[in-house]
């Protein structure tokens, strides 16, 4: 017999394939079944699924329904596995609810079988949506079983269901409410049932379990129901967890780490219940479970502006786990104390001694982070005797840990600048180890750091980096380091060694860093005041003329000319400032979609240009750098608010496309300018936040409002801003363009759009507007989530908005002193003022900057002194009729401050034009 | 006395040729709401209970004179009934339940049970037709029912009969299951 063969087959069966088991699964459709063989087949497809086996939809149907046949006998084992096949199945097979009579029926409630939690988990797997209302009532009642598996199972399950018809499943909040209280009893008595029993039922007993489990599900369960409503999370925290009265509900650990997760998240929300939960916190570093132990410190040391004093207790629990026999434990703790060093090193010295101790630790995981612990705690003194042990044990830990070193080596060089050798030569000693991208890449990054801000190391440095090209697999990282090398090589005292280097590749590499060698090479030519070298460099790129690749020969050709003509190195090389890229691109596109457009030359002047420092300010803004790790911790803090992304040139391209959506706006020509940032009209806690943004066009003004609205359970429709402008504007409203729809559930946001024309385009129209929202409230039906037929009219007054002078003005990059020179012969004038409302001289400056939206230079924009200042602004105006370009205007701010009489400002103004001027003027 | 000594030795000639632990395999279908659930509950408790449109399927076993059933109940909604035919195989005998009162749906049921018939796997299984619900007032006779069928003409080679029943109070069944005993003895 099969069956037999199959036995002595033993554990080989389960090496069979997926066409073996399909052909054996006929053993389903025999009559009657054997079981036991039926199990072993079921075992193995479970098998087969868990190692990623693939069934087709054909195949896993014809097996499900093969399974289904398995429900005619009554054994508990085949059933329990039946349900574990049916799980597995349910993704991959078709009308898997064929099963539903039958789970149904094994999950009744006087059914004391073994494998009623089966049945509920599968359930969950093959229900729909409409479904779910026919079942609620089993689910109350399994929710609430005395059995914890019953129970657990049920939970998890209403946990799965939830995304599928949440509103069913809040109704039974109170049920899992109840699971969380319940006490652990669970027995089974085992005798059948009348109604469904069939004649080998019953004869299992579960197991008692005091685990307490069901809490931790139930905990989960009733967070995802309440998720949204703060408050009853606050509350549900304090009624389980800090209220004397219900500490000592929860005993399962699990459960009570989840606890402190809530528990973190209504502090970092809800400032008022900040000492209530701390304290709390606290408490739980005693509990008797080391998990919670754990956790609570975690807790305490990611709050929000933790402070040394809240970490004693904290430290000191975590500094007894450092000494723990169970390496998870040990691994918890020191990674706990290596994130709080990031941001507080002097908490966690205390617990040096501990540190040092695990640096020798077997487990590679937990020395590593107990290292870079150190290395964020330690003294100058303890430096040389960490980078020993480093050295010792890079060789055996893996990429991503020896990054964190390399990034925690480079915080260290830049706290204790005098150590710079010996962490040079370490990084210079990684280097050339193997490893891969990611791993090159924080090294270098490290040294890069090291040449920008510790001065003495720069040419040692420089020279390991040239050692590192001569052999690196990595283009990118070529690229940089070629870049990097022009502009510091000629800085050196000998920078002629450097383009031995740069040539070798020239000679050896791929054209992506030939083309970066070229440069390089042409900037030595150019920073270095030496004739001789100017022409070796000079000779060197010639030979380049003949490369393969286009992009080395236009290159070198460009710098030829370059080395030749003086004046035109001072614009390729020399110079300072740098177009802002997300402007120009969307210039450019917009010149590449028009076709008018291309019978002139696409206009570079008109794209506002930043100084290369502040293009560099912002790429280091945007990636989270080792030195804010060596600092106060700014990313961590910014963290759960979103962060305000992208340039304010980012945000002027975005706007473009969304302007372009808008048939309305079509006829209008492109947008000469868009405000930088929203204005916010409301505050950000309202019903209804609104923001605006004021976009220029040639003959019209449009301002576009984002509305969002926050109230769950209401629909805005028809949703418009009327504006009422101040009397004498000079604009003419020409429509609106309301947001249809605004339901908080779905976007929850939207832009209405109010145009006006310019009535005089060649003058700069200014003033305030009144702003009302105005809008028909529907509610929304709680139970079919669809909005009432009948709403109400609604007003909601917003804050005024203003139209000024910076609205027509982009700041831009410019050298003031010979712009200013250059525009002394046209438009020119001065005015004194006396700024009465501004109270110093910073204030007076902050405010001037904001209202002109000009480009503070040089540094101009903090005062040295308290008395007298200068401020150089810069900016460029939006034309005022077709055939004009933006125009340049630039403003001399002299500024005086007695205590008295507050500031005085004398302010010229020089532009290309006279409505710039006057623009400017006006504006004070 | 006489009765009972042929019970006995019923039951015996059916462990005989059944063995202990055989099982005849019968399928019950029929349109939604014909009473098919209830059928075969009361059949194996012997009582009336509540019951909810069957999603998928019941099996049960059903012991009746020694001999177990294992009655395969399938949900008759119009979304369930593709399904009939994964359950075909190794079947002995169809039960074919009918409202007798739902005249309106006749015809469909009519279809439904000559589709089914047509069936390969199911040719010459011996087909059982409970008129259920007959004590609903305006309800057809097992004879009209019979008629409207139309298997005498068609099904040749295959046993069949038509029989009214009540499956509330229990009436007609156990008459139908003997019919069928026989009919599988044969």
């Amino acid at each position: 017999m099969s069956f037999k063969k199959d036995e002595e087959a033993g554990g080989m069966s389960f090496y069979h394939d997926k066409s073996t088991i399909l052909q054996e699964a006929r053993c389903f459709n025999e009559s009657p079944i054997s079981p036991r063989k039926c199990r072993a087949l079921l075992t193995r497809i479970v098998y087969l699924l868990y190692v990623g086996e693939t069934f087709s939809t054909q195949e896993a149907t014809t097996l499900f329904f093969g399974v289904t046949k398995l429900f005619q006998h009554k054994d508990a084992a085949l059933r329990q596995m039946v349900y574990l096949v049916i799980k597995e199945l349910s993704t991959i097979a078709e009308d898997v609810i064929m099963v539903t009579s039958s789970i149904m029926k094994d999950m009744q409630p006087n059914l004391e079988v073994v494998y009623r939690p089966n049945a509920i988990r599968a359930l969950a797997r093959i229900i729909d949506s409409q479904s779910v209302q026919s079942v609620e009532r089993f689910f109350k009642s399994a929710l609430v079983d005395k059995s914890s598996s019953i129970s657990s199972a049920s939970l998890v399950s209403s946990y799965h269901l939830f995304p599928l018809s949440p509103s069913i499943i809040k109704r039974w909040s109170n049920e899992a409410q109840e699971a969380v209280n319940a006490k652990s009893v669970s027995s089974f008595s085992s005798n059948a049932s009348a109604y469904l029993s069939g004649g080998q039922s019953g004869g299992y007993q579960a197991v008692a379990s005091s685990s307490y489990i069901m809490q931790y599900h139930a905990l989960g369960l009733l967070y995802l129901i309440r998720e949204k409503d703060r408050m009853a999370i606050t509350k549900m925290v304090q009624q389980l967890g800090s209220g004397s009265k219900g500490s000592g509900i929860i005993k399962n650990p699990m459960a009570m780490c989840m606890l402190i997760r809530f528990a973190r998240k209504v502090m970092d929300e809800d400032p008022n219940v900040r000492k209530q939960m701390h304290e709390y916190l606290e408490t739980l570093l005693r509990h008797k479970s080391e998990m919670v132990n754990i956790e609570a410190a975690r807790a305490i040391c990611e709050m929000r502006d933790v402070q040394p004093g809240d970490l004693y207790r904290t430290v000191a629990v975590l500094q007894l786990f450092m000494n723990s026999p169970k390496p998870v434990i040990k691994f918890a703790a020191v990674k706990t104390l290596n994130k709080l060093a990031q941001i507080l090193p002097q908490s966690v010295a205390t617990v040096n001694v501990e540190l040092e101790n695990l640096i020798t630790d077997s487990n590679r995981s937990i020395a590593t982070y107990a290292i870079t612990t150190l290395l964020k705690t330690g003294n100058e003194a303890s430096v040389d005797r960490l980078m020993k042990q480093i050295s010792s044990f890079m060789a055996d830990i893996t990429d991503e840990f020896k990054i964190i070193v390399v990034d925690a080596i480079r915080s260290l060089c830049l706290k204790f600048p005098a150590k710079q050798a010996i962490m040079l030569s370490f990084l210079s000693g990684v280097l050339r180890d193997e490893g891969g991208y990611d791993f090159k890449h924080a090294v270098v990054e490290a040294i890069f750091d090291m040449i920008k801000f510790i001065k003495d190391c720069r040419e040692t440095a420089l020279a390991h980096l040239c050692e590192f090209i001569e052999d690196c697999e990595f283009t990118k990282l070529s690229v940089r380091i070629l870049h990097l090398l022009g502009i510091e090589g000629p800085k050196t005292r000998n920078p002629t060694k450097f383009i031995r280097y740069i040539y070798n590749r020239v000679v050896l590499e791929n054209a992506v860093v030939r083309a970066a060698a070229v440069s390089s090479l042409a900037k030595f030519g150019v920073c270095i005041d030496d004739k001789t070298v100017m022409k070796s460099v000079n000779v060197l790129l010639r030979r380049c003329l003949d490369d393969v690749d286009d992009e080395v020969r236009d290159r070198a050709a460009m710098y030829i000319k370059v080395l030749e003509e003086k004046s035109l190195a001072d614009v390729f090389v020399r110079e300072e400032a740098t177009f802002s890229l997300a402007q120009l691109e969307e210039q450019l596109v917009s010149y590449v979609k028009d076709d008018t457009k291309h019978s002139a030359a696409f206009d570079v002047s008109s794209i506002p240009r930043v100084s290369k420092e502040a293009a560099a300010a912002e790429i280091a803004h945007n990636r989270p750098s080792a030195l804010d790790i060596a600092g106060p911790s700014s990313s961590r803090a910014a963290e759960p608010t979103p962060q305000a992304s992208s340039s304010a040139e980012g945000q002027a391209s975005s706007y473009a496309a969304q302007l372009a959506a808008v048939p309305e706006l079509e006829s209008y020509g492109p947008v000469l300018r868009s405000s930088s940032k929203p204005v916010e009209l409301t505050e950000s806690e309202t019903e209804y936040v609104v923001s605006a943004v004021k976009h220029i066009y040639k003959e019209h003004i449009v301002f576009q409002f984002n509305v969002s609205n926050t109230i769950p359970d209401t629909v805005l429709e028809q949703v418009a801003v009327i504006m009422t402008p101040s009397p004498d504007s000079g604009l003419t409203e020409d429509f609106i363009v309301p947001i249809d729809s605004l339901n908080a559930a779905s976007s929850g946001s939207g832009a209405i759009y109010v145009s006006f024309t310019r009535d005089d385009p060649s003058t700069y129209a200014a003033g305030t507007f009144g702003c009302t929202l105005k809008f028909v409230s529907k509610e929304i039906d709680p139970n079919s989530g669809e909005p009432e037929e009948e709403g109400y009219d609604d007003e909601y007054q917003v804050e005024e908005l203003d139209l000024g002078a910076g609205d027509y003005i982009t700041p831009t990059y410019v050298t003031f002193s010979s712009e200013w020179d250059k525009l002394s012969n046209s438009a020119n004038l001065t005015e004194t003022f006396a700024l009465s409302s501004s109270e110093s001289l910073k204030d007076a400056c902050k405010s001037l900057i904001e209202v002109l939206n000009m480009l503070p230079l040089g540094g101009t924009e903090t005062p040295s002194s308290n008395s007298v200042h200068t401020l150089n602004l810069s900016g460029l105006v939006i034309p005022t009729n077709n055939s004009e370009k933006s125009t340049k205007v630039l403003a001399r701010c002299r500024m005086t401050y007695s205590p008295g009489n507050g500031v005085t400002l004398e302010l010229s103004v020089r532009a290309e034009n006279e409505q710039g001027a006057k623009l400017v003027m006006a504006a004070i | 006395m006489g009765l009972s000594l042929s019970r006995i030795y019923g039951s015996l000639s059916s462990l005989a040729f059944w063995g202990k632990d055989k099982e005849v395999r019968i399928l019950m279908v029929g349109l939604d709401s014909a009473g098919k659930t209830t059928i075969l509950y009361r059949l194996q408790i012997g009582e009336v209970v509540s019951t909810i449109p069957t999603i998928g399927f019941n099996v049960e076993t059903v012991s009746y004179k020694n001999i177990n059933f294992q009655v395969w109940d399938l949900g008759g909604q119009s979304s369930i009934r593709p399904y009939w035919r994964c359950y075909y195989a190794n079947t002995q005998a169809i039960i074919y339940v009918i409202d007798s009162s739902d005249v309106s749906r006749l015809p469909t049921s009519r279809s439904e049970l000559l589709t089914m018939l047509s069936e390969d796997e199911l040719k010459s299984v011996p087909v059982l037709v409970f008129a259920n619900k007959q004590d609903v007032e305006g309800s057809l006779s097992p004879g009209e029912i019979s008629d409207k069928l139309g298997l005498a003409g068609q099904e040749k080679g295959r046993e069949w009969s038509v029989r009214g029943s009540c499956a509330t109070k229990g009436e007609g069944l156990e008459e139908g299951l003997d019919w069928l005993v026989n009919t599988i003895q044969k």
